[in-house]
């Protein structure tokens, strides 16, 4: 007999645990499955190239140009680089813009994904709901931004930014907050909604079984199991939000200050105009009127480091507070 | 190996010796604990022992048959649980078991195209004039997954003591609810030092038994359970039996199983269902040694399942 017990768990020494059945070489393979090989592999290497070729460049620019004071310093309209300031204000505009718009599309992502998976009756309004997640989700930012601005320019919105004769100013952070949230929802939807339906119907059941309404459940049993879900469609979100431009310049009126719409402390800084990283490094590019490039580069490499850190976090999520019920998906359909 | 076939343990032993056989579990506490408060169950040929006092019903079925749309699952079946015993429900795939298991709670209700004829009654009381959440504290259940709610041991046995009333109790009021409920399901000694630690790092028996404990910590009248032990090994079932035995004593078990031979060890009495029908129901040694049904004796015999 092999081993006595067959429970137990193989002895395996270094020597045998590496060795391996012998695999026909590929240079014995028929043609086209030795093409698939070599284009599987390129594209994989291709896509690494591509990869570290961002990272290394930023990193290069970033150690080149990024200097800690341009991190608390402020940016000042200046002819030359040497006097142009730092990068404080985009980095406050991207953390504010990205609070507001998380703010607004974590609830509502996380409660419609919970109304279309724990109720939705009627059917054709749930698919509704789908929908226009979806559609949404596929319009490009520049439409979503177009649009917030013919929105907010009406008079109605004039308590969001500054009120204009006929109308309103339409470009502040409350604004551009409004409609980044747009491009976060998705995220948080389909994360939470991708959750809800990994979660095991047995689990309502019990919670029913033990005398729970359907509302207590949902509270106390389902969202618990999904929150990593929601954690990790939110993360998703923000990196969206962080890396979104062109609703930046149209509604955030990507100025290069911050600018707040009055004295009030915080309202003003809501109402007022600004910008983000994305929107610096536009204006500062060779491509935008700024015209200095190397403060975009370290913008840039800030930017850079924002996402991939976010990216971490994401994995980073999958893996903290004990064990799931389900495994989050990471593969997203927005 | 050797050559000849060895003969498996069930062909050996009469049933009786098998079943004194020790239990291939580990000495735990609270085995101990199981002995002295059931001592008889070494000298009975089964694990149960019986209660010979007088029965008092505590569910009666009348007349229920449950619909799928037009589909009949369970038809006209009549029957009446009694304070401490255990009542299993056995019979093939598709027989409707779960089916009138789930309707004794209203959990079919939650089956958008359910519906049922007949009534219920839960002391003399009928269940469908019962407010559902109400009813299902006093009808408890236990699923064939194990399955803890995603939160701290404390907060899964804590759970359905809690937001009962209006206003949330403290953790010091609900603690001695809690210690005894896991006391009851046998689970104390292994959690108590750590209530806080999520409940699914458990062993899967032990998440068993921790939705027992969450299923009684609310004193219910009736523990329905749906194959508790069919996705246990071994070790685990043989603790979860004993549980049932002795958790008998309070109050009703209504339990399914495929497991004919669990059935014999645990259970008072026996229902046998064939496609819907109540096909025979009587004591459990009756059943398995003498049933009145050609059916229930081919399902017994294995000609069938």
């Amino acid at each position: 007999m092999a081993s006595a017990n067959p429970l137990a768990a193989p002895q395996l020494s270094p020597s045998r645990r590496r060795r391996r059945g012998r695999r026909a070489p590929v240079r014995s393979w028929r043609a086209r499955d030795q093409a698939l090989f070599v284009i599987a592999w390129t594209a994989g290497a291709g896509l690494c190239v591509c990869a570290a070729a961002l990272v290394i460049f930023f990193a290069v620019q970033g150690i080149q140009y990024l200097h800690p004071d341009l991190l608390v310093t402020r940016p000042s309209v200046a002819a030359t680089q040497a006097m142009s300031g730092g990068i404080l204000d985009p980095i406050l505009g991207t953390v504010l813009l990205a609070a507001i718009g998380l703010l607004i599309a974590a609830p509502l992502g996380v409660v419609s994904a919970i109304w279309v998976v724990e109720y939705g009756r009627p059917r054709w309004l749930s698919r509704i709901v789908e929908s226009a997640v979806e559609i949404i989700a596929g319009t490009p930012d520049i439409v979503l931004a177009i649009f917030g601005l013919a929105l907010f320019e009406l008079g109605v919105f004039s308590p969001f930014s500054l009120a204009e004769p006929g109308g309103a100013f339409g470009r502040s952070f409350l604004n551009a907050g409004i409609i980044v949230s747009a491009v976060a929802l998705p995220s948080v939807y389909t994360a939470t909604r991708n959750g809800l339906i990994a979660t095991p119907r047995q689990l309502r059941e019990s919670s029913y079984a033990l005398g729970k309404t359907r509302i207590a459940t949902i509270r106390r049993v389902v969202l618990p199991a999904v929150r990593r879900d929601v954690a990790t469609g939110a993360t998703l979100g923000l990196g969206r939000i962080i890396g979104d431009t062109a609703i930046v310049v149209l509604l955030l009126g990507a100025t290069l200050r911050n600018q707040p719409a009055s004295n009030t402390p915080f309202i003003g800084l809501l109402r007022g105009t600004g910008s983000t990283l994305t929107s610096y490094v536009f204006n500062n590019s060779p491509a935008g009127d700024g015209n200095a490039p190397d403060k975009a580069y370290a913008a840039a490499a800030v930017l850079l480091l924002l996402v991939v850190l976010l990216n971490w976090g994401v994995g980073r999520i999958g893996r903290i507070g004990g064990p799931l019920i389900h495994e989050p998906s990471r593969r997203l359909g927005a | 190996m050797s050559s000849e076939r060895t003969p498996p343990l069930s062909e050996t032993l009469d049933p009786p010796v098998w079943d004194n056989m020790p239990l291939p579990i580990e000495k735990l506490d609270f085995e101990e604990e199981l002995m002295t408060i059931a001592p008889e169950r070494t000298d009975t040929s089964v694990r149960r022992a019986r209660t010979a006092t007088e029965t008092v019903e505590r569910l009666r079925v009348e007349d229920i048959s449950v619909f799928y749309g037009s589909k009949p699952a369970v038809k006209n079946v009549s029957l009446s649980i009694n304070q401490g015993e255990v009542l299993a429900l056995i019979g093939p795939s598709g027989c409707g078991k779960t089916t009138l298991l789930r309707t004794l709670n209203r959990l079919t209700e939650l089956t958008p195209n359910a519906s049922h004829s007949g009534r219920i009654l839960l002391d003399g009381e009928d269940t469908d004039e019962i407010v559902d959440t109400e009813l299902r504290r006093r009808v408890s259940m236990v699923f064939q997954q194990p399955n803890p709610f995603p939160m701290s041991i404390f907060d899964n046995v804590g759970f359905a003591l809690r937001e009962q009333s209006r206003k949330r109790p403290h953790r010091r009021d609900l603690q001695p609810q809690v210690d005894k409920a896991l006391q009851r399901a046998g689970l104390y000694e292994e959690v108590r030092t750590d209530y806080d630690r999520s409940a699914l790092r458990l062993s899967g028996g032990q998440q068993q038994r921790l939705c027992i404990a969450r299923a009684i910590a609310q004193e219910p009248e009736i523990l329905l359970m749906d194959e508790p032990c069919s996705a246990l090994d071994p070790r685990s079932t043989a603790v979860i039996e004993d549980l049932i035995v002795q958790l008998r004593q309070d109050l009703a078990i209504v339990i399914v199983t495929h497991n004919l031979q669990q059935a014999r060890r645990i259970a008072d009495r026996v229902a046998f269902m064939y496609l819907g029908d109540l096909v025979e129901l009587g004591e459990t040694e009756q059943v398995f040694t003498d049933p009145e049904q050609e059916q229930t004796r081919e399902y017994i015999a294995g000609v069938f399942g």
